[in-house]
């Protein structure tokens, strides 16, 4: 939809269907602070066992507009909770198989502490608050819709909100 | 998009398993309504199905103009409504 114009609009946050280069993301994160002393990224794969059955292809589907204002008012809020030099947060969509890439989160802070914390923030509310949603097909060729998890919605409650 | 938004009118998008369910995407309806869930409960009219799926969901997720809404949320002309199951990205 409008993704290539709300990318120029939110730099460091992507959704889009292609895949992304862990190295290089990180490079261009790291460009132009001299007072990054810790990155921390997070990478998010797709596994080929869900609820005890075999998976062959994942298709995202999200809300477009909506999804990119979710992910930069997290990143914000990262923001404001510790002392940060940069952060980006990459999703994709579409179909993608197991091993696939699915998702990254990188911050980068002077010291590792803040960085350690923010990236674990992040996808924890990325996991609630972000409108993306699965769906599974699996070898027999059911497809069906992956359940959200309890878990997460208590993976936020320790950030106090 | 805008030139299909009539002033008087509400812009309601279905995500993910409501979609299949409700057999459509997105509609746009009379700006009649005071708050989602006034919406929602003119919805439920249509039958069991929407009941269901909408009104009766304690787990239905509603957005606002792109920001997370509750029934309580108060709507007007030219509104995006947005509903959907609990997300599950990352």
């Amino acid at each position: 939809m409008n993704h290539r114009e709300h990318q120029s609009e939110l730099p460091f946050v992507k959704v889009q269907q292609a895949d992304f280069d862990l190295t290089a993301e990180i490079t261009q994160l790291r460009q132009g602070h001299k007072n990054i002393g810790a990155v921390v990224s997070f990478v998010g794969t797709v596994r080929d066992i869900n609820e005890g059955d075999d998976v062959s292809i994942l298709e995202l589907e999200h809300y477009p507009n909506m999804t990119e204002k979710a992910l930069e008012k997290i990143r914000l809020e990262a923001h404001q909770r510790w002392s940060l030099e940069a952060s980006l947060i990459i999703h994709r969509i579409g179909k993608l198989h197991p091993t696939d890439q699915i998702v990254l989160v990188a911050v980068a802070s002077q010291h590792r502490e803040s960085a350690f914390h923010a990236a674990h923030f992040i996808m924890d509310f990325l996991k609630t608050n972000a409108p993306f949603w699965k769906k599974e097909t699996l070898p027999n060729g059911e497809v069906r819709w992956v359940d959200s998890r309890v878990s997460d919605a208590e993976a936020k409650q320790r950030w106090d909100i | 998009m805008d030139n299909v938004l009539a002033d008087n009118r509400i812009h309601i998008l279905y995500f993910a398993s409501f979609r299949e369910q409700l057999g459509q995407a997105e509609e746009c309806l009379p700006a009649s309504y005071d708050t989602v869930s006034e919406l929602l409960s003119e919805l439920a009219v249509r039958g069991e199905n929407w009941k269901t799926v909408l009104f009766d969901n304690k787990n239905l997720q509603i957005a606002v103009n792109h920001d997370i809404a509750s029934r309580e949320t108060c709507l007007k002309s030219g509104d995006e409504v947005a509903f959907f199951p609990p997300v599950t990205g990352g």
